[in-house]
């Protein structure tokens, strides 16, 4: 976009097209009218001018009814159809303002007789306005292809951006920084203390922050990649938390093969760290149980937590993510429901068992 | 009372057991610190110092029950450095530098915790920094206070703000009044009132702050007066700027 111009791209070339029409028009208007006639050439070209300019309201409709009538979308027979008569009927009137015109000039001295010689070129003109019309069809019909073109183009990319937008602060959420932050401070009360469990601890980072960026790019794992990343990540909690954190699984054995979305229960056991365990003073309990029944599988966290900690903060971001997660995928066979009763907090999803990728 | 070559004392306030460890590590350098205790919670960092009189608080933010910030309005502040240790930058870490106390973001190196440690130094003996207005600026903006924190002699209470009658001012003080018990905190009201959440708590009076929920209905009281009553039957007298706000809150409500 320039800065210096006062008009738009847009409108700038539409002049463009309008001023070579015009030209164009008049120098074939002024060649048919001056030749095999008695009229003077200055004279041909002044008409000729005047006639051209009248043509450009025929060039300016033709562009409504390119838009009325977009090429890919319209029968080929109303296509013909539509610039035919439009053509026929435009052309008719051009001719007919043009007698109008060419009679005012008649009576003038010097233009004695320009009338007779318009009469004759009747059917030439006709001919001319109906070519020239449909001339600004097709070149309307290019102009539009073009920008449409673009448009898509434009379009592509701005998709393809706001796609890696959403993964970004997808993986941005599955990472809580807090939780790096505070790794590694353990890290680094550790490499004096304990230089075997720092470097374990590091492994263990690691290895969490492989499995999360790498399970970000599936639709589908095994609830069982899930659990692995979940083992690890409670590892790591393990060391800040010490005997305060105690994680209990309950897991169907054919519960385990099921696919499911992947990090959809590390945000909860996540969430379930920060707002449970991390509040109570003497530490808390997470228990994760899945259950596979009647084709459904059913997922719950649960945590014990501290009613008096303040009104908990709950329904973050972490539990609508996965909210949304689970109705895009299932729809409406995705049922969640987070529930806080006494002391303690429990989040559980059910949604059909898949055991194997469908063929995509 | 002791001699003045006596060593600082510090305390370590953190939940994780490594976090102190890390701390207590890097004072090993330090013989002219002694570490008088390391608390695992707010409650138990209240009371050591009430216990040790520190020099020197190195002071968690993310606690279980008691914040770092409850500590600090609970604590007296007299003679006390404090150092904040959090892994959130977003406390509003200008607030520290503002009230001139110093933090260390986790992890940090040992180049950084010697210059808090060194800044600690420098300021022993300035005035302290006004413990409330300092949390007040510390907490993170567009939020409303939770709870309330109070110390009735050694023990602390953590008042819902939901379960929050009503706040009377007392001089220096507001007598906060819940389930019909009365607990003095030195603040003012108008501190208060600016926590709080100012659509659940309106100052009807100069002295009063009322929850909204506890109000049922405003009666005429003398000729140009009005009293607010509460749910439990307490009368409170409002006042005629106080009486707009109700107004205007309760409108809007409408």
């Amino acid at each position: 976009m320039s800065s210096v111009a006062k008009t738009s791209p847009a409108v700038q070339s539409k002049h463009i097209v309008f001023w070579t029409g015009w030209i164009f028009f008049t120098l074939v208007l002024a060649a048919l009218l001056a030749s095999s006639s008695d009229l003077p050439w200055k004279h041909a070209f002044l008409l000729a001018a005047i006639l051209s300019g009248i043509a450009q309201v025929s060039a300016q409709s033709s562009f409504v009814s390119c838009r009325i009538a977009p090429l890919t979308r319209t029968p080929l027979w109303r296509l013909f159809a539509t610039h035919i008569a439009a053509a026929v009927l435009l052309t008719f009137f051009w001719v007919k303002v043009g007698s109008i015109v060419v009679v005012e000039f008649d009576a003038h001295e010097s233009w004695r007789g320009v009338a007779k010689i318009y009469q004759d070129k009747t059917s030439l003109l006709h001919a001319a306005g109906v070519f020239f019309y449909l001339l600004c069809v097709a070149f309307n019909y290019a102009l539009i292809a073009q920008t449409s073109s673009r448009e898509a183009q434009a379009r592509a990319l701005e998709s393809s951006l706001r796609a890696r937008d959403a993964e970004l602060s997808a993986l941005k959420a599955q990472i809580n920084p807090h939780f790096l932050y505070n790794s590694l401070n353990s890290i680094s009360a550790l490499t004096s203390i304990d230089p075997v469990r720092a470097r374990d601890m590091c492994v263990l980072l690691a290895d969490f922050l492989r499995m999360t960026l790498g399970l970000g790019e599936k639709a589908l794992i095994p609830l069982q990649t899930e659990l692995d990343l979940l083992d690890k990540y409670c590892a790591i909690e393990k060391v800040r938390f010490g005997d305060r954190l105690y994680l209990e699984e309950q897991i169907q054995d054919d519960a385990r093969q099921c696919l499911l979305p992947p990090l959809l229960l590390q945000p909860l056991v996540e969430n379930a760290v920060v707002h449970g365990i991390a509040q109570m003073t003497e530490g808390g309990r997470i228990r994760l149980q899945a259950i596979r029944s009647n084709g459904r599988i059913t997922l719950t966290v649960e945590n014990t937590w501290d009613p008096e900690a303040g009104p908990s903060r709950r329904n973050g971001v972490g539990l609508k993510n996965v909210q949304r997660r689970l109705e895009a995928r299932y729809g409406k066979e995705a049922q969640l429901e987070a529930k806080a009763e006494d002391d303690l907090f429990r989040v559980s999803m059910g949604f059909p068992a898949e055991t194997e990728a469908p063929a995509s | 009372m002791n001699a003045p070559t006596q060593k600082w004392k510090a305390l370590i306030v953190d939940d994780e057991e490594l976090a102190r460890k890390l701390l207590r590590e890097m004072l090993t350098q330090h013989p002219e610190i002694e570490v008088a205790a390391e608390c695992a919670n707010g409650m138990e960092a209240v009371k050591a110092t009430a216990e040790h009189k520190p020099d020197l608080l190195f002071l968690d933010v993310q606690m279980p029950k008691l914040t770092g910030f409850d500590v600090l309005e609970l604590i007296d502040p007299a003679g006390v450095s404090i150092i904040f240790v959090t892994a959130y930058d977003q406390f509003a870490m200008k607030a520290f530098e503002v009230h001139a106390v110093d933090y260390l973001l986790k992890p940090f190196s040992r180049d950084r915790f010697e210059a808090a440690l060194q800044r600690a130094k420098n300021q022993k003996g300035h005035k302290p920094a006004d413990p409330i207005a300092l949390s007040a600026t510390a907490r993170p903006t567009g939020q409303f206070l939770e709870r309330i924190v109070v110390k009735d002699g050694t023990r602390v209470t953590l008042i819902p703000v939901t379960k929050l009658d009503y706040a009377e001012a007392l001089d220096d003080y507001v007598s906060l009044v819940t389930d019909g018990k009365k607990h003095l905190k030195q603040q003012t009201i108008s501190g208060l009132e600016a926590s709080l959440d100012p659509a659940l708590f309106v100052r009807i009076h100069r002295s009063y702050l009322v929850n909204l929920e506890r109000v049922t209905r405003i009666e005429p009281y003398g000729k140009d007066s009005r009293v607010a009553i509460l749910s439990n039957g307490v009368k409170l007298p409002v006042s005629r700027a106080g009486y707009a706000r109700l107004k205007s809150l309760l409108d809007d409500r409408a």
